[in-house]
């Protein structure tokens, strides 16, 4: 195959029903496996791993946190490249794809937001502490917020699908923006990003390593994450499309009659 | 069969117990939304055909 | 251009709502929040520039709605799209008339409302400064806001919850110039980024404002 073909198989699922015939066929696996590795993550994690000698039990919350905080952030960089796509090629999928991506994101964000208080009370003291982590979490929240409520807001699809790509660019900007700036403001109490840091994987940076003991439950259950984010982007865009395809059928027939 | 949480069990517990219960929300609305959707597009699409 | 400014101001001083009802709202601001925390005099000097940008910042943005929404409804803006102005430069005539009307008053009046709240003698200076370099980015943030939402009915609340997030980094920067020149400290670094936000947002966001304000326009 030449890489042009290559390059165009992609474009082939931007025809809807392309689309929903390829999803109905890989969506079962994408459900089953997700679900696989959820729980044997989940289950490994929680009743077979030892306790952290500082964090004790706690450290079990790291096996949510850590995912959702990873799919809360990949799920905005899913939307930004889809509102990309739909502003330049004009494929309809690519819209619905980012409107489908967008609740999930919230629930993402609320599940690491819960569990970061949730273990930040026994391990700092205080439920919520303006740290920059956090707070850059909370304003990512009121992001996807604003960015579901003009897609409700808007009753025409085009256009609702133009301007919330609009929104998801100059907010991209300024989320990014808005992280430096709170890096600034106030230096925290969250430890760095220990789990995808290349030392910290292997095992060379001791100080503040994610043990192997914890790290292999952790790895299963972020593929879990991913595999349930894809399958339920899949599903969902799958019924964004239902959705458009009956608003069209509706808005013919009252045409025609 | 439980592990022993020690003075952290209230923690971990209610994070698994709300993260796994706004999961399964997530996903029991989608399927849900999802398959209303589905079937009111196949009856407007058999409305239609059978009318024009 | 000018033209067209002028046009906006003369507008905005005959309504008679535009050009004061920011600043009143800014005066109401600021005499509430000591009813609100007490009326300790330190307590107030401590919080006083964080809380004159949020006031000015909310002042700002109780404004946006109209900015727009007027010329939509008796067709202006869609006789300015076909103008042989592109549209970039008209949504920028808008903000900076925004910006004349509402963000310049609270400038010029931030002063006044600082002593109400017991502003630390240093603090004057940074904090009319701050809000002169940050007011303007406010306004063109403010103005990609209205343009997002002038073909709703109901768009106000919503244009909050869009603009809000966005005017982060602004108030962040903002603010912690007036608080580092409250207490005398050095004010270098968040000036420049507040300057650096703002001659980004207004070289680059008018682009964003008028492609939005055409798809609503189609």
């Amino acid at each position: 195959m030449s890489i042009a073909t290559k390059a165009n198989a992609i474009w082939q699922y931007a025809n809807p029903k392309k689309f929903l015939a390829t999803t109905e066929r890989v969506l079962p696996f994408f459900w089953i496996s997700a679900a696989i590795c959820l729980a044997v993550g989940l289950v490994w994690g929680f009743f077979f791993t030892p306790d952290d000698f500082r964090q004790g039990s706690t450290v079990k919350i790291i096996y949510l946190h850590v995912p959702s905080a990873l799919m809360a952030i990949n799920c905005w960089l899913m939307m930004l490249v889809t509102s990309l796509v739909w502003l330049v090629r004009r494929h309809h999928v690519s819209a619905l794809a980012a409107r489908a991506a967008a609740p999930i994101g919230v629930v993402m964000t609320l599940i690491a937001l819960i569990t970061g208080a949730i273990w930040g009370q026994p391990m700092w003291g205080t439920w919520w502490a303006w740290d920059p982590r956090l707070t850059s979490f909370l304003i990512l929240f009121l992001f996807y917020l604003g960015y579901i409520a003009l897609w409700e807001a808007i009753e025409d699809p085009d256009t609702a699908a133009d301007l919330t790509s609009v929104l998801c660019l100059v907010g991209s900007v300024f989320a990014i923006l808005s992280r430096y700036a709170v890096n600034f403001w106030n230096q925290g109490l969250h430890q760095g990003a220990s789990v995808m840091r290349a030392g910290a994987v292997t095992g060379t940076d001791t100080t503040e390593k994610v043990s192997n003991v914890f790290f292999y439950p952790l790895f299963l259950c972020i593929i879990g994450f991913v595999l349930l984010f894809i399958a339920l982007v899949l599903y969902r865009t799958g019924t964004e499309i239902r959705a458009r395809r009956i608003r069209a059928l509706l808005a013919r027939e009252r045409a025609g009659a | 069969m439980m592990p022993d949480l020690g003075k952290y069990t209230e923690a971990v517990l209610s994070s698994y117990a709300l993260s796994l219960l706004l999961l399964g929300l997530l996903v029991v609305l989608s399927l849900w939304r999802g398959r209303k959707v589905r079937s009111e597009m196949e009856q407007t699409e058999l409305r239609i055909s059978r009318d024009g | 251009m000018i033209a067209l400014l002028l046009r906006d101001l003369k507008l905005a001083m005959r309504a008679g709502g535009g050009f004061g009802l920011g600043l009143v709202f800014f005066l109401i601001v600021t005499t509430l929040v000591p009813f609100a925390v007490g009326p300790q005099s330190d307590l107030l000097a401590s919080i006083a520039p964080g809380v004159l940008w949020l006031g000015a910042l909310l002042a700002c943005l109780l404004s946006l709605d109209r900015l727009l929404a007027l010329d939509w409804e008796d067709g202006t803006l869609d006789l300015l799209a076909t103008a042989p102005l592109p549209l970039e430069a008209v949504v920028s005539v808008k903000a900076l008339a925004h910006w004349i009307t509402t963000g310049l008053p609270l400038v010029l009046a931030a002063p006044v409302f600082g002593v109400l709240l017991n502003l630390p003698a240093p603090g004057f200076f940074w904090l009319v400064a701050s809000l002169a370099v940050g007011t303007p980015a406010l306004s063109v943030v403010g103005t990609f806001g209205a343009a997002l939402t002038v073909g709703l009915k109901r768009g106000g609340l919503l244009l909050s919850l869009l603009v809000l997030p966005l005017y982060v980094p602004t108030l962040i920067f903002g603010a912690e110039v007036a608080r580092r020149g409250a207490q005398g400290m050095e004010t270098g670094t968040p000036l420049l980024m507040l300057a650096g936000i703002t001659l980004a947002t207004i070289a680059l966001l008018p682009f964003a404002s008028a492609a939005v304000l055409r798809v609503n326009l189609r």
